[in-house]
């Protein structure tokens, strides 16, 4: 396998998503590379949350979506036939916009991708639930309660601890749909701090209406309107001197 | 608005009485049975065998039968039923076939049990030679509760919210890893209830069994023997009542009577309890 640095992690091309026969998303080419953080943003029912959904396939899990064009994970064109979606979803993983953790208890959800992945040993499991937890800045708040369920816990906690669990399974790339919407300022600045320590291992993705968020954070934005991506480039620029009318509409809140 | 707080009043007070109620006839059953029966029940009741001419016999062999066709048809009907229920559940595609097969199960959960037993009757006792035997009972009843099984596994999955399926394959578990692990799990004090109505009903089947399992009972007690044929409460309740020659058949049937209520109740705390309190665990509120 040749590493080119600048080799893109993931690229999609020309990719068209219909739900049943309202389309969703409408040629959409976007590539970022590895080590990266890039940020969507867009009006509510753009379709972020839809586009990324497709980079780890679970738009399969809605009978009605259909797909044309390509996503492209490491060179690989995750629509190909002989996908292994299952190998591929640990590879990217995802924080979905609702928390949803488990009906199991703290320290169960956590476990749950390393010994599906065949991790058994309690001192290995110990050792991954403390550091994922730590990441997610959730340790302090669950430490004594790790066997009390997940349930019970607030929603801002229970965002942290999908967070901790999807690192508990080591992706390379993270998606990460508005995973701060629930937060209280504190967690946000905590989360927003894990994506910066993250990155150099990982390429992320992150949902945000938070516009601040995404200056802060991201090295480069894309924004999505309607189902069309109407630019992507690097964060600075596209705050500071958007290229499109409709760009700069929207972050000057002039939108609609 | 006045009116809306009158009828609100009126709604609270009428659910009231209906939940009295309702409470009022299962208590007045429940003293009605259990006082005429419980006088009888004693050890050499619960223990002896049944007399055919003479007064003081017991229901030994019929109490242990009940168990044992309750145990042997829900370990048939189990695995089937939940894994019917998966498949339909998780599996099957949306198509005219996967509509026959709902439609199918729907139809038999609907279908009398007495249909049931002719139907054993017929295959399992007479073309398969199997007799009026224990296990021609078992097979049959598993029938009768397959269909529940199926409904109840799939409408429980169903329920689970599609947020945990999401969260399970979003980590790379293959979607078996996430029925056995998440979604069964979640599903599993619904689970639990179906498996107690099927019980309960399996423990108070009739019709079925009197035409596969008999109205008799081994020589010797606990027999087990699958070809035995094997009498269960609720048949020997129906037997002495209608058939019986005893004198005391009266007396019989009333501590029959109150030995199945008991059991039922026994049984559906013995099921639920645990799934209550593991319910309640994985829903954060225990403290
Ligand atoms: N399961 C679905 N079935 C049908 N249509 C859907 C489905 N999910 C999303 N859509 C539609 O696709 C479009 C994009 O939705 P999407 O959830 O991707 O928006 P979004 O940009 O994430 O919005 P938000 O910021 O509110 O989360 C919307 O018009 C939405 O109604
Ligand atoms: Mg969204």
């Amino acid at each position: 396998m040749t590493t080119i640095a600048t080799q893109d992690k993931i690229r999609v091309q020309n990719l068209n998503l219909f739900y049943g026969e309202n389309q969703a998303l409408y040629d959409i080419d976007l590539s970022m590379q590895a080590g990266s953080i890039t940020a969507f943003i867009g009006p509510s029912g753009c379709g972020k949350s839809t586009l990324l959904r497709t980079l780890n396939r679970m738009n399969d899990l809605i009978a009605s979506v259909k797909i044309t064009g390509e996503v492209l994970v490491d060179n690989q064109n995750i629509y190909a036939p002989d996908t292994d979606v299952v190998s591929l979803r640990k590879r990217v993983g995802m924080v979905f916009q609702r928390p949803n953790p488990f009906p199991m208890s703290i320290y169960d959800n956590i476990a749950y991708g390393p010994r599906i992945h065949g991790i058994k040993r309690k001192r290995d499991l110990d050792e991954i639930v403390e550091k994922s937890l730590k990441q997610a800045a959730l340790w302090e708040e669950v430490k004594d309660r790790l066997n009390k369920s997940a349930m019970g816990l607030s929603g801002g906690q229970q965002q942290r601890l999908c967070i901790a669990r999807l690192l508990a399974v080591d992706p390379d790339v993270l998606l990460m749909d508005e995973p701060t919407s629930a937060l209280d300022p504190i967690s946000t600045l905590k989360v927003e701090e894990l994506t910066q320590e993250l990155k150099s291992r990982y390429s992320i993705i992150i949902v945000t209406h938070n516009m601040q968020q995404a200056a802060r954070i991201s090295d480069t934005t894309a924004f999505f309107l309607n189902g069309v991506m109407v630019e992507h480039g690097e964060t600075d620029k596209l705050f500071t001197n958007p290229g499109d009318q409709r760009t700069e509409d929207y972050i000057t809140g002039r939108f609609g | 608005m006045l009116n809306a707080k009158l009828t609100n009043k009126l709604a609270t007070v009428m659910f009231w009485a209906i939940g009295f109620g309702i409470l009022s006839i299962l208590a007045w059953f429940l003293w009605h049975i259990l006082s005429a029966g419980l006088p009888h029940i004693s050890w050499n009741f619960l223990t002896r065998k049944p007399e055919e001419m003479i007064a003081g016999g017991g229901i030994g062999p019929q109490l242990f039968n009940s168990f044992y066709i309750l145990f042997l048809s829900l370990l048939f009907s189990i695995p089937f039923g939940i894994g019917a229920g998966i498949w339909l559940a998780e599996y099957a595609r949306k198509n005219w076939f996967t509509d026959l097969v709902r439609l199918a199960t729907e139809m038999l959960a609907s279908v009398p049990s007495i249909v049931f037993g002719l139907f054993g009757l017929l295959v399992f006792v007479t073309t398969l030679h199997l007799g009026y035997s224990i296990i021609g009972g078992a097979l049959t009843l598993s029938l009768l509760n397959l269909p529940v099984l199926v409904r109840v596994t799939e409408e429980t999955l169903r329920a689970v919210p599609d947020s945990y399926r999401e969260a399970s394959l979003a980590l790379g578990a293959t979607k078996w890893q996430t029925i056995r692990k998440v979604l069964l799990p979640s599903a599993l004090p619904g689970l639990v209830t179906g498996v107690t109505l099927v019980a309960g009903r399996a423990l108070g089947e009739s019709a079925i069994l009197i035409f596969t399992a008999g109205v008799s009972v081994s020589r010797f007690a606990p027999d087990l023997n699958l070809f035995a044929s094997g009498e269960t409460l609720s048949v020997h309740l129906w037997y002495v009542r209608s058939e019986g020659l005893v004198p005391d058949a009266t007396q019989i049937a009333e501590g029959t009577a109150a030995l199945l209520v008991l059991v039922v109740l026994i049984l559906n705390l013995l099921i639920a309890l645990p799934s209550r309190l593991y319910q309640r665990k994985m829903a954060g509120k225990s403290s």
